[in-house]
């Protein structure tokens, strides 16, 4: 049963006009489970989300959901998937409440259904106090809040949410990663694109790389992390002076890489998980470097995509300049 | 999760809910933002006091016969470019996220086009109300009786509901509001001009007469004339309803796969 493969995508492609947003892509998603979508602006992230929910028909290839083909089953589809795109979709001039009920009644709730289900939506997402003002007025984390709640009125099976972190600030960012979380736990199956690999790590299952409509990886967050590096561990010591102890410190934190100073003042390290983080403080604590940054990352997309992709990009930029 | 069943139930009766469910929201937006009506209340306000001060003497030679004669035109052109605001609106619409989340829903594909033109019931019946209630305090007095005027009303809202679909099709293949108004406002002003709203069509050349005795205005008009006034209807009714079925035949399909193709 968890092998089932509740969203499947072979070949899709898509033009539009001489831009070619899909030239082949396959997508595989398990049920219960989270594929992030990971690709810069323009990759073709859109498009396949858009294909998937229906929205647009792809020029060659095929992809079912729960086993109905998108472009014939269409209607069977809709039933199956509730759609977070990147621009909150829901109606300004309408309530929290009434964007909820509407969508309610659309889909066959029931007026008495619908009222109950928007009340339960609007206290999951902490909208409750809103419920009653136009959606024009929310913040913008609240129109997303209310926009992910609009998709799930029907409770579908299969849930694609579009970048649904950009634009939020981090703490906000968080939250919606625990609204994931608890739809996974639900027993949904979530699709979402995002630009960051930190999002996709922390919420997904399997990540599934686009660059240029093609797919040019497709592993495990542990598997892609170990092609395209892990954690770097940043360190900027509040005096430069302490620069040649940090770096002592540091190299012993990360079992005997050298540190690098990688920006005037600032010491990184490839670290092997996060304890590494409590593990520095610590030890700078006790050698009495006061520091002023101290920060863990992963591989930025830039990163990502220069490891994936380095050569041909390379090649690229220099005909450019050529 | 508990997946709620969604039970389809017949189709027609599904676009039925669904496209009222779809016209309240409008209804709503509506409410919401009064000085929307604009076109529907002042316009022709503004319009009967002009038209009826300015040329009643002159056409007429007093303004209440005018205001006799011109009422019901001023109806039927208020009417008519009451119609545009739906094509701009659902050009509006179309660019925001809320059409693709309908797109994304269970629902008959006609629903959101369908309840966008049913809502506007409601700004065809205000026009109605304020130009005939606005009318009788200037001083017009329908000279049949309440059925027959009220047969004029309803022949009206419902011309209006009909012919919102040339709008709502323009609206989907035009690629700014703005466009969608310019384009209406160019078909909509010649067809309310070169009609019986203003002058009896008598004093004008042949060739536009050709054009006034076939325009969908001067039928309209004829009607409403005849249901309020007693006029001679002649077969203005039939042609009225012939160019009402016209316009729902030719432009709801075409808006439809219009709204159908539009990414």
């Amino acid at each position: 049963m968890t092998s089932e493969l509740i969203i499947e995508a072979v070949g899709l492609q898509k033009h539009f006009g001489a831009t070619k947003a899909l030239q082949g892509v396959d997508l595989a998603v398990r049920r219960g489970t989270v594929l992030g979508v990971l690709g810069p602006n323009g990759a073709g992230k859109t498009t396949a989300v858009r294909i998937l929910s229906t929205l647009l028909t792809p020029d060659a290839g095929r992809a079912t959901i729960a086993g109905y083909d998108v472009v014939r089953d269409a209607e069977k589809v809709r039933q199956k998937i509730g759609l977070t795109g990147q621009y909150a979709s829901v109606d300004e001039d309408l309530t929290g409440r009434q964007n909820l009920e509407l969508f309610g009644t659309l889909l066959e709730l029931g007026r008495a259904g619908s009222r109950k289900r928007a009340t339960e939506l609007l206290e999951w997402f902490d909208l409750s106090d809103a419920a009653n003002r136009v959606a024009k007025t929310y913040s913008g984390g609240m129109r997303r809040r209310l926009d992910l709640a609009a998709s799930l009125v029907g409770s579908p099976d299969v849930i694609f949410l579009d970048e649904p972190t950009t634009g939020l600030d981090p703490s906000k960012r968080e939250d919606m990663w625990d609204v994931v979380r608890q739809l996974v736990a639900n027993g949904s199956t979530v699709l979402l694109t995002t630009q960051y690999l930190e999002e996709a790590d922390a919420l997904a299952d399997e990540i599934t790389v686009i660059d240029h409509g093609r797919v040019i990886a497709h592993d495990t967050p542990e598997g892609l992390k170990r092609v395209v590096g892990g954690l770097t561990l940043e360190v900027r010591p509040a005096e430069p002076g302490d620069l040649p102890r940090a770096a002592e410190i540091l190299t012993k934190v990360s079992s005997g890489t050298k540190a690098d100073e990688i920006r005037r003042g600032v010491l990184a390290v490839p670290v092997a998980d996060d304890s590494a983080m409590t593990e520095a403080v610590s030890w700078l604590a006790a050698a009495k470097i006061p520091v002023t940054e101290l920060s863990l990352h992963l591989p930025s997309l830039d990163e990502v995509f220069f490891t994936l992709t380095g050569p041909k990009s390379n090649t690229k930029k220099e005909e450019v300049a050529v | 999760m508990v997946s709620l069943a969604i039970a389809p139930g017949p189709r027609p009766l599904r676009l039925v809910r669904h496209s009222f469910a779809l016209a309240k929201r409008s209804l709503i937006k509506t409410w919401r933002t009064p000085e929307a009506l604009i076109d529907v209340t002042l316009q022709p306000v503004l319009f009967l006091v002009l038209f009826v001060y300015i040329f009643g003497g002159a056409i007429s030679g007093n303004t209440h016969d005018y205001l006799q004669f011109l009422l019901p035109g001023i109806l039927a052109q208020t009417i008519a470019t009451g119609c545009i605001s739906i094509g701009v609106n659902l050009n509006t619409d179309m660019e925001k996220g809320i059409f693709d989340r309908f797109r994304s829903l269970p629902i008959p594909r006609a629903a959101p086009l369908l309840g966008a033109v049913l809502g506007d019931i409601v700004r065809y019946v205000i026009v109605t109300a304020v130009t005939i209630g606005f009318g009788y305090i200037l001083g017009f007095r329908v000279t049949t009786n309440f059925f027959e005027a009220l047969a004029g009303c309803a022949l009206a809202v419902l011309f209006a509901l009909c012919l919102s679909w040339m709008p709502v099709f323009v609206g989907m293949k035009v690629r700014t509001p703005g466009a969608v108004q310019g384009m209406m406002f160019a078909l909509i002003l010649p067809l309310s001009f070169a009609s019986s709203v203003f002058v009896s069509p008598t004093t004008l050349p042949g060739w536009m007469q050709a054009f006034v005795k076939v325009n969908p205005l001067t039928h309209l008009v004829g009607a409403m004339r005849g249901l309020f006034l007693g006029t001679p209807i002649g077969n203005h009714i039939w042609w009225t309803l012939a160019w009402c079925a016209g316009f729902v035949v030719v432009f709801m399909p075409l808006a439809l796969r219009a709204y159908r193709k539009k990414v």
